[in-house]
C-alpha cells in the first residue's frame, strides 16, 4: 500500500509538469513572439488599447503572446526546437540567417491586402529582396541620448565622447556583443559588418580602453534618474525616456550608426499559416499602426500610419531622419565571427574593473 | 522486511533529471558541434582562468563572511526560548517567499548612485559613494541571498547537541571557551559543512546578481555567453560548467578531509 502511494505521488508531481510542455494545441490560437514592450497592450484597464484584444474581437482568433529579448535568444529558441511559433518579429540580419537556413514560411500577400500600407523604400529590403517572407514592423537607428544638463553639445565628437574620462561610471554601454562593437568598429571608421578579425580585435581593445556599466533595460531607468548620464540606445526607446526627462538629447555621430528594420514573419513550423497572416495583416490597419506607434515610439514603414502621425513627431529629426549613407544595416556574419564576438566579448568583460 | 523497491521512483527521478543530464553535459564538454571527439573546449576555456578566479575569490569572500554572521546567529539562536527560536527561524525563511528578481532589483535602488542610501549618506552630509557595479555590491547581495542558507543547518546541528554533554564537559572542569572549542564546535561540523557548500556552489555560479549589481564577469555569466547567441557553443558552455563542477568537489573534498581529521563525521 505505502508502495502504491509512492508510485501514485511520484506520478502525480510529473503529471503536474505535464501540461506545461503541450500549450498552445487549440485550433483557434496562435502563438505570436515578439520583443518585449513592442506592441500595444494598453494602459490599465483601459482594453481600447490593447491591439490583442482587438484583435480576438474582430476575428476570435486567440493569441497566446510571448516575449524574447535578443534576436539570438529568438533563434536559439527556435532552433532547439522547443518552442513553436506562429508570428515573430525578427531584425534584418536575424531574417537573413533565418531565410538562409529555410526556417521561415514564404507568406501568402494575397492574405494580406494591407501591404499596401508599406512605403515602397521598405518594400524588397537587403534581407529579403523579392519580399516573401516578411513583413516590415517598425525601423529605427542607433544613437547616443545624453543628458545636455552634464555635456554641452561642443563635447559631442562623435561616438569618442563615450571614451571621456570626465564621467566616470556615468556611462552606460550595451550589454550585447553586436551592438557594442558596432560602437567601437564605426569609432575606428570600419564596416560594423567587418569579417576581418584585426579589426574586430581591435575593436575590443577599443571597448578595453574604458570602463562602462554595461545594461540594456537599465537605460530606462538611470538615464532619466541621472544615474547615468550618457548611453548609445535605440531612438525609440529615446523618445520614451524623454518623457520622463527634459535634459535628454539624441545625437547621431556624424561618422554614421547602425539602422535596423524589425519585421513579422511565420516560421516554418507553423501550422497556422492563415491565422498568422491574418494576425500580420490586422497589425498593418492604420489605427492598430498608430496604437503600436504611441506606445511603442519607434518609426513605422506604414504610409497610411505616418500620415496620421502630429506634424510634430514627423519633423523632428529623431524618429524619421533623413537617412545617411554611412547608416549600416546590421548583416549576418558567419558562425566563426560569431564565436570570435563572443570570445571577445567575454574578454572585454572580464577586464572592465 | 527491508526492500529496495520504494526507492524506485527516487532512483527513476534521479536518473532522468539529475544522471541523464549530468552525462549530457560530460558528453557536450568532449564533442565539437559535428559530434566529433575534441579537446578543444578545454583548450577554450583555459582562456577563461580569470573569470573562474574572480567566480571563486567572490564566492569564498560571500562564504567566509556568512559563515562569520551565521554561525554567532545560529548559536545565539539555540539559547533562546523554543517559540522565539520558531519565531526567528520563520523571519530567517521570509525574505526567500519573495521573487529572487524582485530582490535584487530591490537592492539596485538602494544601490545606485541616485539611490535610497546614496540619497540618505547625502541628507547626512557625506559624499555620495559609488556602491553599484562593484566587487562588493555582489558579495553583499551573495551574502544577503544565500545568508539563510547557512544558518538553518548550523542552527539544526547546534540544537540538536544533548544538554547532557555539555554538563558531563562542565563537570569534568571545562570552562565555557573549553566547552565550545571540545564539544559544541566538533559536533557542529557537519552543519557548517552543509552551510559552506549552500552557499560557495551557488555564489561561484551565480549569474543573476552578478549581471546587475556589478562589473565584469563571472562564471554563470560566461555559461550563458556559450548557450545563447547565432551560434551556441554547447561544447564549451558544457566544459565551463564541467571544470567548475570539478573544482567545487575538489574543494569540498578538501573541507570534508579536514572535518575527518576534526570529528569522524560528515554530511553533504
Amino acid at each position: 500500500m505505502k508502495k502504491l502511494s509512492i508510485v501514485i505521488a511520484a506520478l502525480f508531481l510529473l503529471c503536474c509538469t505535464l501540461p506545461l510542455y503541450s500549450c498552445g494545441s487549440d485550433e483557434n490560437t496562435i502563438v505570436v513572439c515578439n520583443w518585449g514592450q513592442y506592441m500595444s497592450t494598453g494602459s490599465g484597464v483601459d482594453s481600447t488599447e490593447d491591439v490583442i484584444k482587438l484583435f480576438t474581437e474582430k476575428t476570435g482568433i486567440k493569441v497566446k503572446y510571448r516575449t524574447f529579448t535578443t534576436n539570438e535568444d529568438l533563434y536559439s529558441l527556435m532552433k532547439n526546437g522547443s518552442a513553436k511559433y506562429d508570428v515573430i518579429f525578427p531584425s534584418d540580419y536575424m531574417v537573413e540567417k533565418m531565410v538562409d537556413e529555410g526556417m521561415l514560411h514564404k507568406i501568402n500577400f494575397e492574405n494580406i491586402p494591407n501591404f499596401a500600407n508599406i512605403m515602397d523604400e521598405f518594400k524588397n529590403p537587403y534581407y529579403d529582396e523579392t519580399n516573401e517572407y516578411t513583413v516590415p514592423y517598425f525601423w529605427g537607428t542607433v544613437g547616443l541620448v545624453y543628458n545636455s544638463k552634464y555635456i554641452s553639445e561642443d563635447e559631442l565628437n562623435g561616438w569618442d565622447v563615450l571614451w571621456s574620462d570626465k564621467y566616470p561610471n556615468k556611462i552606460m554601454m550595451f550589454n550585447n556583443p553586436r551592438d557594442a562593437f558596432a560602437i567601437a568598429l564605426n569609432k575606428l571608421g570600419y564596416s560594423l559588418n567587418t569579417t576581418n578579425e584585426e579589426e574586430i580585435r581591435a575593436a575590443a581593445e577599443e571597448l578595453k580602453k574604458q570602463t562602462f556599466d554595461y545594461k540594456m533595460d537599465e537605460f530606462f531607468e538611470r538615464l532619466p534618474n541621472e544615474d547615468a548620464y550618457m548611453m548609445p540606445y535605440y531612438a525609440g526607446d529615446y523618445i520614451t525616456v524623454k518623457e520622463e526627462n527634459e535634459d535628454l538629447a539624441f545625437y547621431i555621430p556624424e561618422s554614421g550608426t547602425n539602422i535596423f528594420n524589425d519585421a513579422m514573419c511565420i516560421p516554418v513550423t507553423s501550422e497556422k499559416k492563415d491565422l498568422a497572416e491574418k494576425f500580420i495583416n490586422f497589425m498593418l490597419e492604420a489605427e492598430i499602426g498608430l496604437l503600436n506607434v504611441d506606445y511603442v515610439g519607434y518609426s513605422t514603414p506604414n504610409k497610411a500610419v505616418y500620415d496620421l502621425l502630429d506634424e510634430e513627431v514627423k519633423n523632428d529629426g529623431i524618429s524619421y531622419p533623413e537617412i545617411k549613407d554611412n547608416w549600416e544595416h546590421f548583416r549576418y556574419l558567419s558562425s566563426d565571427v560569431d564565436d570570435l564576438y563572443r570570445e571577445l566579448w567575454i574578454s572585454v568583460q572580464s577586464e572592465n574593473k | 522486511m527491508k526492500s529496495t523497491k520504494p526507492l524506485y521512483p527516487y532512483i527513476v527521478w534521479m536518473v532522468l533529471f539529475t544522471i541523464i543530464p549530468l552525462g549530457l553535459v560530460v558528453y557536450y564538454s568532449f564533442t565539437d558541434r559535428d559530434g566529433n571527439f575534441t579537446f578543444n573546449n578545454f583548450l577554450n576555456i583555459t582562456k577563461l582562468t580569470e573569470v573562474y578566479a574572480d567566480s571563486l575569490r567572490m564566492a569564498f569572500f560571500a562564504t567566509l563572511i556568512c559563515l562569520l554572521v551565521a554561525y554567532p546567529f545560529a548559536y545565539i539562536m539555540t539559547k533562546t526560548k523554543v517559540n522565539t527560536q520558531r519565531m526567528m527561524n520563520m523571519l530567517i525563511m521570509l525574505p526567500m517567499w519573495m521573487n529572487f528578481l524582485l530582490r535584487i532589483y530591490s537592492w539596485i535602488t538602494l544601490l545606485e548612485n541616485n539611490g535610497i542610501i546614496n540619497n540618505i549618506l547625502v541628507a547626512l552630509g557625506f559624499e555620495r559613494q559609488t556602491l553599484i557595479n562593484t566587487d562588493g555590491a555582489v558579495i553583499t547581495v551573495m551574502i544577503y541571498n544565500y545568508l539563510p542558507f547557512m544558518i538553518i543547518p548550523i542552527y539544526n546541528v547546534l540544537s540538536k547537541i544533548e544538554n547532557s554533554l555539555i554538563e558531563a564537559g562542565q563537570d569534568l572542569g571545562c570552562n565555557t571557551f573549553e566547552i565550545f572549542r571540545r564539544i559544541i564546535f566538533p559536533l557542529s561540523i557537519p552543519g557548517v559543512i552543509t552551510g559552506i557548500t549552500m552557499v560557495f556552489v551557488p555564489a561561484a555560479s551565480t549569474f543573476v546578481i552578478s549581471q546587475r549589481l556589478g562589473r565584469g564577469m563571472m562564471i554563470g555569466d560566461a555559461i550563458e555567453q556559450y548557450y545563447v547567441g547565432n551560434s551556441p557553443d554547447l561544447g564549451t558552455g558544457s566544459m565551463l560548467s564541467l571544470v567548475l563542477m570539478v573544482v567545487i568537489i575538489i574543494s569540498m573534498a578538501v573541507v570534508n578531509h579536514l572535518d575527518k581529521d576534526e570529528a569522524g563525521s560528515m554530511l553533504i
